[in-house]
């Protein structure tokens, strides 16, 4: 029940948010709970932004998790 | 979206795998609790145990939501919903047993039964038949509790009110640690409950109870990535608390969201189904949004309900002291079509994960 989908906020409008979850999903979420601009991800849950989505720090994760792989124990 | 598919990466995967052999003890067993629906979804839908040496076992905690309200507040959901009051609830909720009736079995008798994908449908239909009283049983955990808070402190219709049955996860986990023989050796937190409360909640299993205790997201690699940060500290025989999914929870994790749950909730003792009574772990409207609160504005109150049926073991598997596997009833009995306990009910209960999944799992 804590599952939380990503998506793309392309539109802003008040405490309501356009958000696009890919293969043409589109929907309506509340953003009452984030600071989000257009061109971030949110991650949805019941209709709801919960959090913004760091791009960036996953990318980075990622590839810290491959150095760390990388560099044996 | 491209984030998905990199945390999905098989080759990544595998290399993960080959970490964890290196770094996990030769003979001794370890096992590791979760405490989220969703990391058993991800771990059985993706077969990630067969990726793990025999001696690592991985076990699903009490992480679903659904699974432990108990039958008294869904008793209390009915007894609403008898009252020609309009019952709306996530679907999940729908088939979840009460003492003698669930909501679905209201509903099938006349009541009137609405699944809602949010709360906020909820408020739109009560806003939209005025004549009509509204109720949304709130259930869930950290993740879901803000959201409930959002709507509690906004603009509500008078004919508008909420059956709480929040949990918080912390009091959960402390408990699992109190029953010694599950002899667990590390907690995976729930990485959505932790976008909400932050990492300061679970700094208390790795100082104090020597835990190591990381937060994982919910893609293979994350969870991967979790088990084998938890065997290193194993490993180097220490206990930390760790964060793997930074790209979602922040150390602070949602401070707005923290600040409207303390505005709309006291925290207050609460009963779980199948474990009993746990202080401090649920969540009560406060006195300034009582005519919010559905208790009290229809003076309606079970104490006590019939949490487990006879043959159920649906009190073991939520604590992940047996598999779902190993309760008689498992796809004989109980079975997604035709759920006996509340495990099998929700789409994040353990025994219903497993039913779904049958063939990786043996």
């Amino acid at each position: 029940m804590c599952l939380a989908i990503p998506a793309k906020v392309i539109g802003l409008d008040g405490t309501k948010a356009h958000v696009d979850f890919g293969q043409g999903v589109l929907r309506d979420v509340n953003i009452s709970l984030v600071n989000v601009k257009v061109g971030q991800y949110v991650l949805v849950h019941a209709g709801y932004a919960i959090q913004v989505l760091e791009e960036e720090e996953a990318l980075e994760t990622l590839s810290i998790w491959k150095d760390v792989l990388a560099a044996g124990e | 979206m491209t984030q998905t598919t990199r945390f999905r990466n098989p080759e990544l995967v595998k290399n993960i795998a080959e970490k964890i052999k290196e770094v996990a003890p030769k003979k001794s067993k370890v096992k590791m609790c979760h405490v989220c629906g969703t990391h058993e979804w991800t771990i059985t839908h993706f077969g990630l145990r067969s990726l793990l040496p025999e001696n690592v076992e991985v076990i699903a905690g009490p992480g679903c939501p659904v699974c432990i309200v108990p039958a008294a507040e869904i008793d209390e959901a009915v007894q609403l919903s008898k009252k020609d009051i309009v019952v709306t609830c996530f679907g999940d909720v729908l088939r979840v047993p009460g003492s003698e009736f669930s909501l679905l079995e209201a509903k099938a008798e006349g009541a009137d039964v609405r699944v809602v994908y949010s709360v906020s449908d909820a408020v739109e239909m009560a806003k939209q038949e005025p004549n009509k009283e509204f109720v949304f049983h709130a259930v869930g955990f950290e993740t879901t509790a803000p959201i409930t808070a959002v709507e509690a402190l906004g603009d509500l219709p008078k004919n508008f009110s909420f059956l709480v049955s929040h949990r918080l996860i912390p009091p959960a986990m402390e408990l699992l640690l109190g029953l010694g023989d599950l002899e667990i050796s590390g907690f995976i937190a729930p990485g959505h409950v932790s976008a909400i409360i932050g990492l300061k909640p679970y700094e208390l299993f790795a100082r104090v109870y020597r835990m190591p205790t990381v937060v994982a997201g919910f893609e293979p690699v994350d969870v991967m990535m979790g088990i084998y940060m938890i065997l290193k500290q194993v490993h180097e025989n220490t206990a930390r608390l760790e964060n793997e999914y930074s790209r979602v929870v922040k150390p602070e994790g949602n401070i707005k969201a923290q600040e409207l749950m303390t505005q709309a909730f006291k925290v207050t003792a609460g009963n779980w189904r199948g474990i009993g009574r746990l202080p401090d772990s649920a969540l009560q409207l406060r006195p300034t949004l009582v005519q919010f609160d559905a208790r009290e504005k229809f003076d309606v109150r079970v104490e006590q309900g019939k949490d487990i049926l006879l043959g159920c073991e649906c009190h073991l598997v939520v604590i992940g002291k047996i598999k779902p596997s190993e309760c008689p009833m498992f796809l004989k009995g109980c079975t997604p079509a035709k759920p006996i306990g509340a495990c099998m009910v929700s789409s994040e209960g353990t025994c219903r994960v497993w039913a779904k999944n049958v063939a990786v799992q043996t």
